[in-house]
């Protein structure tokens, strides 16, 4: 069994296409929805958790390449400046996964990628905006 | 007293490397060991720190004189407004002053990506700042129009002046509407998703001498990661609050203005921030040292998270509309353990203060005593404290072509 998040990045020309549905009839996959958007340039991104057997989740994997689309690891969609964080917690009561919390008795902000599902609502949330998303997600927001 | 001690044995200690120097995190447990007679006699100075957003915090910046000499109207440094209807060349930026272009709350929750607090980080941190003025010109002063660039060492002065600092005491923000609201207590989920407090709490300097003991006009302090100095006392004072039996106010009460050279602070504690739907300001980073002059003054300094309490407030409707009561009292021990009870329900917390800030500043104080070189002043006059009877004013709301109907 493999559980893993990644984002699907749909060129506008495949975006139309029904592609979990593909993921989970032809690869039998179970598929999770964290989020999905179009920009007006028509390319989508879609953000999700797969799982499945190994060899199912690495045939599904070289189908979705073939198809055109980009595969990105979701860990590393938002960063956290641990430089420019000065340790307030304003984002530890917006965050809704607990991917940003407060460390006790240390009173400090950790950030834990593997929970964050990019919902971005850091970026804005926080004062000292420490918290970044990557350029070419810069067209979704 | 037992124990009495002057400034002067403390200064010539601390001269020579022999003063007892504690946070006011570490000498909780000592008075609670050993009694605060006890703990007088050992310590001689226990320091405080905070690190939060303070709005009314700005610069007063001298330019230098141009050829030909102009006497600044309309001025913007990276294109924020700063206050030109003094001298020439002088001009007072704020923290919360913004772009003439910013779009504010046009698009509801405004943005405010930067502003006069972001200017000041980056003026401290030796970054080039656009300077884009315009004058009616004078026989004395011709020029009309100047667009330049300085650094901060390229200029004369760089006074840090900020007329409220170190609130003593704040309240804890909750929304009891039905829609998130965004304020200066950060975002605020409807139906008490969340609340929000802005206090060192234990750290912070005026719980630490709640009094106003030894705290007053001229008081060395660490302002902004440099040297500052206690200039008066803050705008919206309120000594005369209500407070407990030990002195600590039940809510927002006294504050100081505090000054100091901008030119040795540094950019790691004057930050700018932006605040979604509310505006830009600054986070200072503010710490005190309290000298330990009796028993009575370390009893103060021995204060604990639990001790001190705050007034829950709506900022849906309370807050904004003035009206006034709270949804009851929580202690700064409780709010840091991250969630609260507020009538009945359990409510997430988070704090606008950073408390790992207030921990460094008071450390790096406690450092910079023990070194030698920052030795404690006595106050040149002491600030009205809770006998002073001040009551704090709103605004007078009338027909201004009638006045208020008094000669």
């Amino acid at each position: 069994m493999i559980k893993q998040k990644i984002v699907l990045r749909f060129p506008p020309h495949i975006v139309e296409q029904p592609t979990i549905y593909h993921l989970i009839k032809d690869f039998d996959l179970m598929v999770n929805i964290l989020r999905a958007d179009i920009n007006p340039k028509k390319e989508g991104r879609l953000m999700m958790e797969l799982s499945g057997s190994e060899a199912n989740y690495q045939r599904a994997v070289e189908w979705l390449n073939e198809q055109g689309l980009q595969i990105l690891n979701l860990e590393q969609q938002i960063i956290w400046r641990s430089d420019l964080c000065t340790h307030c917690g304003a984002c530890t009561v917006i965050c809704p996964t607990e991917a940003l919390m407060f460390e006790r008795p240390e009173m400090k902000v950790r950030f834990a990628e593997e929970k964050c599902i990019i919902c971005e609502l850091c970026l804005r949330a926080c004062p000292a905006r420490a918290m970044e998303t990557l350029v070419e997600n810069a067209s979704f927001q | 007293m037992k124990v009495n001690r002057s400034i002067e044995e403390i200064n010539s200690k601390i001269k020579s490397g022999k003063a007892v120097i504690l946070t006011a995190e570490e000498i909780i447990g000592v008075v609670e060991e050993k009694g605060a007679v006890k703990a007088a006699e050992e310590v001689d100075v226990v320091t405080t720190g905070t690190f939060g957003p303070m709005c009314s915090s700005g610069v007063f910046l001298n330019l230098g004189h141009p050829q030909p000499r102009i006497k600044l109207g309309e001025a913007y440094l990276n294109d924020v407004a700063a206050y030109a209807g003094i001298a020439a060349v002088d001009v007072y930026l704020g923290a919360t002053a913004l772009p003439p272009t910013d779009p504010t709350n046009l698009k509801h929750p405004g943005d405010f990506i930067y502003g006069g607090g972001h200017v000041i980080e980056d003026l401290v941190a030796g970054k080039e700042i656009r300077l884009e003025a315009t004058s009616y010109g004078t026989d004395c002063y011709p020029l009309k129009k100047i667009e330049t660039s300085f650094r901060l060492d390229e200029i004369n002065e760089a006074i840090l002046y900020s007329p409220r600092n170190a609130y003593q005491n704040y309240n804890v923000a909750v929304n009891l509407g039905e829609k998130t609201i965004y304020t200066y207590m950060g975002i605020l989920k409807p139906k008490m998703g969340n609340a929000n407090y802005s206090s060192a709490g234990q750290l912070s300097p005026l719980f630490n001498d709640p009094l106003l003991k030894t705290i007053g006009m001229g008081t060395r302090i660490f302002l902004g990661g440099g040297v500052g100095y206690v200039a008066w006392h803050g705008t919206q004072h309120n000594p005369s609050a209500k407070r407990d039996q030990k002195g600590l106010p039940e809510g927002p009460a006294a504050t100081l203005a505090l000054t100091g050279d901008l030119k040795q602070m540094e950019p790691r504690w004057l930050r700018g921030l932006s605040y979604l739907g509310y505006g830009a300001t600054m986070q200072v980073g503010v710490g005190i040292p309290i000298p330990i002059l009796n028993e009575e003054i370390m009893g103060y300094c021995a204060v604990r998270d639990e001790d001190i309490k705050a007034p829950v407030i709506d900022y849906e409707r309370a807050y904004p509309q003035r009206e006034g009561g709270n949804l009851g009292l929580v202690s700064y021990a409780d709010l840091k353990s991250g969630s609260i009870s507020v009538q009945g329900k359990k409510v997430p917390t988070a704090s606008l203060s950073s408390y790992a800030g207030a921990r460094e500043i008071a450390a790096a104080l406690k450092e910079w005593i023990s070194e030698g070189h920052f030795t404690l002043t006595e106050p040149s006059i002491k600030l009205p404290s809770a006998d002073a009877g001040i009551s704090l004013k709103p605004m007078p709301q009338r027909d201004p072509d009638k006045g208020d109907g008094t000669l």
